[in-house]
């Protein structure tokens, strides 16, 4: 099941829809990578709501997919993680570390907003 | 002369007769239990009384139940089923259980019923030795499942309120308190165990999700001790509440407490830590873009 | 959730009252969790610990594609001295598992920077065992007890 990217304004927006195979995660980290040179995009986020398991396999590629994406200049929100897979990441001993994560959508869209704001802010001087 | 000779006739049998099957014995026993229903049931409820049972209840309170007990009783041994009394049990448990009646006295009831019933039984069978043994043979079993099916009720009842209370304490033990919009506070008191550990975590996960809490303070100066098992909670449940995009900020360390962690080398150094729940509320505020100002004096007293 | 049940039912072979998933590809992982959740939905477990059921499947099954290339899962329910728990069978033909204390090591690993996988999926269950010899291949047995201390 291939996962929609939408664009928005200097934002990309991939929402996972369903449960998906490794070749699934796979496909979307070529897809973000390639399109976020494509359209110049500032930051992405990744809404995972609908992933019912976060096992190991899937948060390294998270994980990689926002390293590759700070690589090519932007900035990366993974937002939606659900309590029981919060809890069932930590008891696995997987943490997202050095990546932002938000609530839903809507905090992540803010949270980026504000990123961005920081980074042209600093940029300025 | 007839009579004594059929009183010889060895226990085995007796059973064979078909006119005196257990069914017949107990159709007789059941209808001499109804007709001195109201006399039975008094005595049986003197006797409560007197061996000082259900001492929480009236004695009207005592009366109307041991009626309702009495039919029952009647009842499922006429039928041979125990689901109309296994209810009324399990009714009455839930009813008596909150007013601190014992299991010994649900059992001492019962048995006096059983005792009751049986010396009716003797005085009115009295004449008739091998009668009286076919009744109580009859009477027995069928007794004994209703004491028992009582009993069980009771104790099954008492465990299912008993893992209730134990829930509403635990759930108590760990409230998620909003303290302002997007601010969440959870002070920690006791003794940290895995489970609840475990269930603090859910709880304050659930919090964050409903409450939309983008930072949370979680207060363990109440906590007693602290080894590496309940630092390493500590430092999942900072991390399960990061990746719902929420900031935690742990105050309250007692100085020993940072003298363990330290020597036995966990490192908490990723964690956000402020020293009392005062400064971390006030760090909370500021992350949340809060500014706290003093209102002045005059403004006050006015 | 998501995902459409045509697929699960052609894949399951009942044996009783267990599942049997064959894992060959990445697909059959996903398969394999929505069975455990779906089993341990009708066992009673909570949201919580379904979740942690699906995500130890997922990290057992996904040790057999990366170690013996197939393999299968079993899933089934137990009954043990009055408790009702779930029971994960992770079976495999491959090399086998020359050191099981060094696999069950903290960060511990051969395949592709995984790592996490036994020892992780252990803290997810409330049993776990692993039988493996370089001859015979490796099983992985895990439970999970129903309401353990409520």
């Amino acid at each position: 099941m291939e996962v929609p990217i939408l664009k928005q304004g200097g934002y990309l927006i991939a929402t996972i829809q369903a449960a998906l195979s490794d070749a699934d995660l796979i496909k979307l980290q070529d897809a973000l990578v390639e399109q976020v040179g494509k359209y110049r995009s500032k930051g992405v986020i990744i809404d995972v709501t609908a992933l019912d398991v976060m096992d190991s396999f899937a948060t390294r590629t998270l994980r990689s997919i926002a390293h590759m994406i700070k690589l090519r200049g932007a900035e990366t929100v993974i937002c939606g993680i659900q309590p029981e897979v919060a809890f069932a990441m930590v008891q696995l001993g997987l943490t997202l570390e050095g990546i932002s994560t938000a609530l839903d959508l809507e905090e992540g869209l803010a949270l980026l907003n504000k990123r961005t704001r920081e980074r042209e802010a600093a940029r300025g001087r | 002369m007839a009579k004594k000779e059929e009183s010889r006739i060895p226990p085995d049998a007796e059973q064979n007769l078909p006119s005196e099957s257990i069914g017949e014995l107990l159709r007789q026993l059941v209808s001499h239990l109804r007709q001195n229903r109201t006399q039975l049931r008094q005595e049986w409820a003197r006797r409560i009384t007197q061996a000082k049972l259900l001492t929480a209840m009236s004695q009207d309170e005592i009366f109307a139940e041991a009626t309702t007990i009495y039919d029952n009783y009647v009842e499922a041994l006429e039928s041979g089923t125990f689901e109309a009394l296994q209810g009324y049990a399990r009714n009455l448990s839930e009813r008596i259980i909150p007013r601190g009646v014992e299991t010994q006295e649900v059992i001492g009831i019962v048995l006096l019923l059983r005792d009751v019933l049986a010396r009716s039984l003797f005085a009115k069978y009295q004449h008739d030795f091998a009668l009286l043994n076919r009744i109580l043979d009859a009477y027995e079993p069928a007794a004994n499942s209703i004491a028992n099916t009582v009993a069980v009720g009771f104790v099954q009842e008492r465990e299912r309120t008993i893992t209730q209370q134990q829930e509403a304490i635990r759930e108590l033990s760990t409230p998620v308190l909003q303290v302002r919009e997007r601010l969440l506070i959870l002070p920690i008191i006791g003794v940290i165990d895995p489970q609840r550990a475990r269930q603090l975590t859910e709880q304050l996960l659930r919090g964050i999700r409903t409450n939309r809490a983008k930072v949370v303070v979680i207060d363990i100066t109440g906590v007693a001790a602290m080894d590496s098992n309940v630092a390493n909670h500590l430092v999942q449940t900072v991390e399960a509440s990061r990746l719902l995009g929420a900031t935690v900020i742990v105050t309250g360390l007692s100085p020993e407490i940072a003298q363990t962690l330290v020597t036995i080398g966990v490192d908490l150094t990723k964690m956000n830590t402020v020293g009392d729940l005062q400064g971390g509320i006030e760090e909370a505020e500021k992350l949340l873009g809060y500014k706290v100002i003093l209102v002045s004096d005059t403004t006050v007293q006015a | 959730m998501h995902y459409s049940t045509s697929g699960l039912e052609s894949a399951r072979r009942h044996v009783g009252d267990e599942v049997r998933v064959v894992i060959e590809s990445d697909s059959d992982i996903v398969l394999a969790r929505e069975h455990g959740r779906l089993i341990g939905k009708k066992l009673g477990f909570s949201a919580t610990d379904l979740t942690l059921i699906a995500t130890a499947i997922s990290e057992v099954a996904r040790n057999i594609l990366v170690f013996a290339k197939n393999g299968e899962i079993v899933i089934r329910e137990i009954n043990e001295h009055g408790r009702t728990g779930i029971q994960i069978m992770a079976k495999d033909n491959g090399p086998g598992i020359p050191d099981i204390a060094l696999a069950m090591q903290e960060g511990y690993s051969t395949g592709k920077g995984l790592g996490m996988g036994l020892p992780g999926s252990r803290r997810l269950m409330d049993e776990f065992q692993v039988i493996s010899s370089v001859a015979d291949g490796t099983i992985v047995e895990m439970k999970k007890w129903v309401n353990k201390n409520g």
